[in-house]
């Protein structure tokens, strides 16, 4: 019985214990609000969903879509509201919550590798002085592998096509074990095979288990890269399955000028 | 080479020779070590902003209490925080950059403490702030730089893990967990006190130089963001030692060779650097 067990451990999150194919994490937003100094970026922000789902989080340009990623991820203190993961409310960063920025807010020429930024994963378990032993060497190397990585693993990171930069960044959470994959535009710039490609690692990283949350300026691509949709313009306009909440009138509500102001 | 110069080995029986050697060897380590930092945070206009701001704190060191190692070390630290946190607080105060108001703020400082020190009586002193002193330097000053270099090394050593994840994007080391501001302060702390050893060594003038350029000539050669450490403070260290002794038998400053050297090596690695050189097609996707 050995084929059985393979396929499921293939399923099954990373992290000793993780949002596997049995458990089903729950994050849940309650009212969220967050402003930087006294401007207000975000309120009313409330939704839950589990791991296993990808969210495609949608809205004009300024409507705070980058904003509440990196409040998710811990780097944007709320004014108001809650952030709940697995019921215990989240007031600092953790590393089952990956945070992956825009690709043009990363500086791609940084002296290091592929694999030196998937061994960045690695920082929440080992600190500033533990050793790097080989159950780390380990994860990173299932990481590079479940990205299709290996080849690249020296190359430096400018040296990289858009899609294999994406891979590289998820390469990285994988090795961070997170659960939660907050990505901020991680289609933009790619061209359509690249696209196609995210899109179907997004389906097998849900399907493993792992929540993923991307902002995405593409309504085109919506239905078919996301389960659930957000739509937010500085506040909430709609939460739920694609097939349900990505009409007409809410994508004219979020992006039209008459609305909610 | 001048006529009445004693020869190299009879300078070198010299205390003060000693003394200026083994300067030049910890300095430039620590320098060229702190420089990757410098190259990798992208902030040489800000060293060079800050090594600027040092001048009128010494000045007004000496002004008030007199010329002592202390003294100076004690005002460089004073004008650094004073430029350093000023700039911060005018531009989030008004609608200045950073940039902008550290450009306001370190010509003006750098133009009060040029006036202060003319008006003392230590006008043979000034090149030596201007640009450096490294043959000049007491046991105390021996003492100084030696501590620096090693709090430096040890520290950026001691930090290194975190802070290559902060340096290579802040957002994802914060949601990592890494004490992002703690590393700010720790890394500016360190900053001031490598600039001051530089300082000494090559002035105010030159400092920025020494602080950037061995850590960019690795840059050029390496992928390996660890490597602009230890290469970068061996650079620095093999610089200032070459430009040691090229400078006495040309009888040339110590602190002009020794950013000449470094700028000729980094040309160098420009020059040969198969991948990211002169002669590197880049773009390779």
């Amino acid at each position: 019985m050995v084929k059985p067990a393979t396929h499921l451990k293939e399923h099954v999150c990373w992290g000793g214990g993780g949002c596997g194919h049995t458990h089903h994490h729950r994050l849940e937003v309650r009212d969220l609000r967050v402003s930087y100094q006294d401007v207000l970026a975000l309120e009313g922000i409330s939704f839950a969903t589990e791991c296993g789902r990808s969210i495609a989080l949608i809205g004009p340009n300024g409507a705070g879509k980058s904003t509440l990623l990196k409040a998710l991820a811990g780097l944007l203190r709320a004014d108001a509201g809650s952030i709940l993961w697995r019921g215990q409310p989240l007031t600092r960063s953790s590393h089952e919550i990956a945070y992956l920025p825009q690709r043009g807010d990363v500086d791609w020429n940084f002296p290091i590798t592929v694999r030196g930024l998937v061994e960045m994963g690695r920082y929440p378990n080992l600190g500033w002085w533990r050793q790097y032993l080989r159950h780390d060497a380990e994860i990173v190397e299932r990481a590079l592998t479940a990205m299709n990585l290996h080849e690249l693993q020296d190359r430096q990171i400018s040296a990289l096509s858009g899609g294999q930069q994406q891979r590289a960044f998820i390469a990285r959470a994988l090795a961070q074990e997170a659960h939660v994959l907050l990505l901020d535009e991680p289609f933009t710039g790619l061209d359509k095979p690249a696209q196609d490609n995210l899109a179907r690692l997004f389906k097998e990283l849900a399907a493993e288990g792992r929540l993923l949350i991307a902002s995405h300026h593409d309504l085109q691509t919506v239905a078919g890269n996301f389960d659930d949709v957000l739509f937010i313009k500085r506040s909430q306009v709609a939460f739920g399955e694609v097939a349900a909440a990505f009409t007409a009138g809410n994508i004219s509500t979020a992006y039209g000028s008459t609305g909610k102001s | 080479m001048p006529a009445d110069l004693p020869s190299l080995s009879e300078f070198l029986s010299e205390p003060i020779a000693k003394r200026a050697l083994l300067a030049c060897l910890m300095i430039g380590f620590a320098n060229g070590f702190v420089s990757a930092f410098v190259v990798l945070r992208k902030s040489a206009l800000k060293i060079g902003t800050l090594s600027h701001a040092l001048l009128p704190g010494i000045a007004l060191a000496v002004l008030m209490v007199g010329l002592t190692q202390w003294s100076a070390l004690a005002g460089a630290i004073f004008a650094a925080l004073i430029v350093g946190l000023g700039s911060i607080f005018l531009s989030r105060t008004s609608r200045l950059d950073q940039d902008t108001s550290m450009g306001i703020l370190y010509t003006t400082a750098f133009a009060g403490g040029y006036l202060i020190l003319t008006q003392l009586n230590v006008r043979q002193k000034l090149d030596e702030w201007l640009f450096g002193s490294i043959v000049g330097m007491a046991d105390s000053d021996m003492w100084i730089a030696f501590g620096i270099s090693v709090v430096a090394v040890l520290t950026l050593t001691a930090l290194q893990r975190p802070l290559l994840i902060y340096l290579f994007e802040p957002n994802i080391a914060a949601s990592l967990g890494v004490p992002v501001r703690f590393l700010n302060y720790a890394t500016f702390a360190v900053t001031i006190l490598v600039l001051i050893s530089s300082l000494q060594a090559v002035g105010c003038i030159l400092s920025v130089g020494l602080m950037v350029a061995p850590a960019a000539t690795v840059y050029l050669l390496t992928n390996n963001a660890r490597a602009l450490f230890w290469g970068g403070g061996l650079i620095g260290a093999f610089g200032s030692v070459a430009a040691f002794f090229l400078s006495y038998p040309l009888g040339w400053s110590v602190s002009a060779t020794i950013i000449l050297v470094l700028g000729a090596l980094f040309l160098l690695a420009y020059i040969i650097s198969p991948r990211y050189g002169l002669f590197s097609r880049r773009g390779r996707v």
